[in-house]
């Protein structure tokens, strides 16, 4: 059975049908790549998926059991994770109390306890502020630990991004342009980060521009286009589909 | 049944000047999504200024227009100096710099016209009309002449002239709106300069029947802004109706239930709208772009 | 050491209230002190609710008015023991928080606002209608505090009471900011979408820290009330709920020492600007617009940046 499954999943924002009618699934383990142009509806598939948008038809499955409709908190449980295209970090906080804002669901988040200091959560706080410190280092952030995420530049927010996402240590992890506006090496940096985070064991579902990347590291792609899915395959059936060519690649692979 | 008209009169009338305000609200909210929180003191300065001036010997046409003109150019100052240097703050930023500028507005008047309530004459005397056993007031008929003539005014200005179309361009898509040549800034100007002085006219109107003080701004305007969420946040027709509705549900809940609690009315009125709808009044669920 | 550091402020705070009786001259002067503390404390809890999470009351003062009250009625006239009543109080303001927040939580900004400020007024209205129990708009007496034989009387011994619970509420806030609960608060005023998926469920957060500052509200509420031996429905009323908030703001959102010293400075305002007699509306309002324009994010956190980086919880 495959870790997530998307069956006819359909949206419209009045008369913008952003995904129609788009069908794929994930196995476990793998990284799975969605492109297409600007608008094709990678991000709302996204938002669908993870419970940010409901969508209007269509199914979604995660073990085999249906979340089509699911608040993004309930997914969050089951072990979804994801980052965001335009920067969603809570510029309120240090950047390390955002990758500990990632871990919510492993804490005791007892309001009582919290107030008095229990001792049992101040050592799990204190751990955690370990952990968290160890997770920024991974990503590449050691130098921002002790900043406020307001004075880190849009380089390292995007990083902080997967850092936070990767504190719940989730099952499968959506990553939603990760190397946007990044220059050629910081894309590398990013490409080398997302394929250990790959070979850590968790899936990843990716939505990337830098072809060199996607086709560098995907087990499969999904190609979307005007919110319907195009092709999909591994990255060489990709390349060689007649249709993706015409429509996206064009000559520039 | 005389009993059951005698509130609605009562009710329409005062439901009259909620949707005067609930009108002001929402052409601000539209142009700036700003909910004036101050909006009621206008309806304050309406009533308070009319009767400073008569007082000062003045003749009623003048103070009416007056106490009409000195609000809208107050809004202009409030749009000017409080709203305009924050525009980019949150929403929470925003209610607190209009419940700011509601403060310093009643707290002028109250130094300057002390705490005592005060009204003036109808304008055409005080014999009740007989209406089907129920007596209305003609200074009902003024406030229910004058509010319905407003509304025709407004509707005529914002769908048939190009100012007004301007304005609602810029409700719609700022940011279009000021390509196509809108000058954004004075729509926002004017759009604060005729809440205020719709605010105003309600108050001009209501005094008569109702009294007015310095203080009586805050629950009017709030009165205002049930009345825009019970019609629908944005919509104009909205306004109005949900004005109307907010007067008459708390004139028959003062009739046949408690006077005591007319004024939580509105209020209760708000909270189990809110319960009921969580969603807001529209019902559609919106999809907040991320 | 780390332990050291970390109650630093802690301790400040304790040294300064320890201290503050040698110089207090007279009992007009802790009256004042006494003052201060219980608006802090209030402050406290409604800026985690405005500052950390986001969110805003402008009805706060009912839930002040619901402990008061609470505490005048339910022992003059059921023979309830103040204590008793005090808590029972608190537990009634948190069941009112608590059926009006989930319809209202889901709502944003202005419905919100105006959600609460109804509220505050429902509450405020009531107080005044039901004058069998409530005395009316002229109030009534409020029994002393006490058990036993023992009552607290005087300005200095309440300037005690108050400087503990001063002290434990600082502590409280400290600590919850700085907690998977706190985080989760304050990450879903940076981004609501954000902390979803990390697994907050937002309503639940907003609705808690708006119980348990309507809890603390409350307890203060009785404290007032007991402190000054009368109530009048004026405690309850919305321009308290906006003194609150312009404490919040002024002193700093989001900011620990913003609401100590919020709290401070505006409840010494009146005192200053008594010459002024009648201007204080003015005075405030000009306050709250002038802070939301020039330092909206308020004294303390401005000024901590400005001098020595970043303030320790800014
Ligand atoms: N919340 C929303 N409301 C209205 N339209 C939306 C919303 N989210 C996305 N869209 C529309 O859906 C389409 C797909 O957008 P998106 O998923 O962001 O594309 P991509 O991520 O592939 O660039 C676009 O036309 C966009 O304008
Ligand atoms: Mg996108």
């Amino acid at each position: 059975m495959a870790l997530l499954d998307v069956e006819n999943l359909s949206i419209a924002f009045g008369g913008v049908k952003a995904v129609q009618n788009v069908s794929f699934s994930v196995e476990k383990g793998i990284v799975y790549s969605v492109i297409g142009p600007n608008g094709a509806g990678k991000t709302t598939l996204f938002n669908l998926i993870t419970g940010v948008y409901t969508p209007s038809e269509g199914e979604i499955r995660l073990d085999g059991n249906s979340i089509a409709g699911a608040a993004p908190h309930e997914l969050a449980l089951r072990g979804m994770a994801r980052t965001f295209q335009n920067l969603q970090v809570c510029m309120n906080m240090s950047a390390l109390e955002n990758v500990m804002v990632g871990a919510h669901l492993k804490l005791d988040r007892n309001l009582i306890k919290a107030m008095l200091r229990f001792p049992s959560l101040a050592r799990r706080d204190d751990q955690l502020r370990d952990e968290a410190r160890e997770l920024m280092r991974f990503v590449g952030l050691e130098a921002y630990w002790n900043l406020g995420a307001n004075s880190m530049p849009y380089g390292a927010l995007k990083r902080l991004e997967i850092a936070r996402a990767l504190a719940a240590k989730p099952r499968i992890l959506f990553l939603d342009e990760p190397a946007a506006g990044l220059n050629s090496k910081e894309t590398a940096e990013i490409d080398e980060l997302v394929q250990k985070v790959a070979e850590s064991g968790i899936t990843v579902v990716l939505v990337e521009h830098d072809m060199k990347m996607v086709m560098n590291i995907s087990d499969r792609i999904l190609v979307l286009d005007y919110g319907k899915k195009l092709a999909e395959g591994t990255a060489q059936e990709v390349r060689d589909n007649p249709d993706v060519i015409a429509a996206y690649l064009g000559s520039t692979v | 049944m005389s009993q059951f008209l005698q509130f609605l009169f009562s009710g329409i009338t005062v439901g009259a000047t909620y949707a005067l305000a609930a009108l002001g609200f929402t052409l601000i909210y539209n142009a700036s999504n700003v909910i004036n929180f101050a909006q009621g003191e206008f309806i304050m300065l309406g009533g308070m200024l009319v009767f400073f001036f008569l007082q000062a010997g003045l003749p009623m046409p003048v103070a009416i227009f007056l106490a009409i003109a000195i609000p809208a150019i107050v809004g202009m100052l409030i749009e000017k100096f409080t709203i305009e240097p924050a525009r980019e703050a949150d929403v929470v930023t925003l209610i607190i710099i209009t419940i700011g500028v509601s403060l310093v507005i009643r707290g002028v008047i109250q130094v300057w016209l002390g705490k005592g309530t005060h009204s003036y004459p109808a304008f055409s005397g005080n014999d009740p009309i007989l209406i089907g056993g129920a007596t209305l007031l003609p200074q009902s008929l003024w406030v229910l002449g004058i509010t319905a003539l407003v509304v025709v005014a407004l509707w005529y200005f914002f769908s048939r002239t190009l100012a007004g179309k301007a304005i609602l361009a810029t409700s719609c898509n700022p940011l279009a709106a000021q390509l196509v040549g809108v000058n954004t800034q004075w729509v926002l100007l004017v759009s604060f300069a005729l809440s205020a002085a719709l605010g105003a006219i309600g108050g001009v109107l209501l005094t008569p029947i109702t009294l007015t003080s310095y203080d009586v701004g805050i629950m009017l305007g709030l009165k205002g802004f049930v009345a825009v969420v019970v019609g629908g946040l944005g919509s104009g027709l909205g306004a109005v109706v949900g004005g109307l509705l907010v007067g008459i549900i708390e004139a028959m809940a003062a009739g046949y239930i408690s006077s005591a609690y007319k004024d939580a009315v509105p209020f209760i009125l708000i909270l189990v709208i809110l319960f009921f709808l969580p969603r807001g009044i529209f019902g559609a669920k919106v999809t907040e772009r991320v | 050491m780390n332990m050291l550091r970390r109650h630093k402020p802690l301790l400040i705070l304790a040294a300064v209230l320890l201290c503050l009786p040698l110089v207090l001259p007279n009992n007009f002067y802790y009256d004042i002190a006494i003052r201060m503390a219980i608006n802090a404390i209030i402050v406290l809890g409604l800026n985690l609710l405005i500052g950390f999470a986001g969110q805003i009351s402008l009805g706060h003062a009912g839930f002040i008015g619901i402990g008061a009250y609470a505490s005048a009625i339910l022992p003059t006239h059921f023979n309830w023991h103040p204590l008793l009543a005090m808590v029972a109080g608190a537990v009634g303001a948190s069941v009112v928080a608590a059926i009006v927040a989930r319809p209202i939580f889901r709502l944003k900004g202005h419905y919100l606002a105006m959600a609460t400020l109804g509220l505050g007024i429902i509450i405020a209205i009531v107080i005044k209608n039901e004058a069998t129990y409530t005395g009316g708009p002229d109030g009534m007496p409020v029994p002393a505090l006490g058990i036993g034989s023992f009552s607290i009387n005087g300005e200095k011994q309440w300037y005690w009471v108050l400087a503990a619970l001063l002290l434990f509420s600082f502590w409280a806030s400290r600590n919850l900011i700085d907690s998977p609960f706190g985080r989760a608060l304050r990450a879903l005023h940076g981004s609501e979408v954000a902390s979803q998926v990390m697994g907050v469920d937002v309503v639940r957060y907003k609705v808690a820290i708006f119980i348990l500052s309507a809890f603390f509200a409350s307890l203060m509420g009785s404290v007032t009330a007991h402190y000054i031996g009368f109530v009048t429905p004026n405690i309850a009323d919305f321009f308290h709920s906006i003194e609150l908030v312009t404490m919040v703001v002024v002193g700093g959102m989001a900011s620990i020492y913003g609401s100590l010293i919020g709290a401070v400075l505006l409840t010494a305002l009146p005192q200053a600007l008594s010459t002024f007699e009648g201007w204080e509306t003015v005075v405030f309002g000009s306050i709250l617009i002038f802070c939301m324009i020039f330092m909206p994010r308020g004294l303390v956190p401005t000024l901590a940046e400005r001098f020595g980086g970043r303030g320790e919880d800014a």
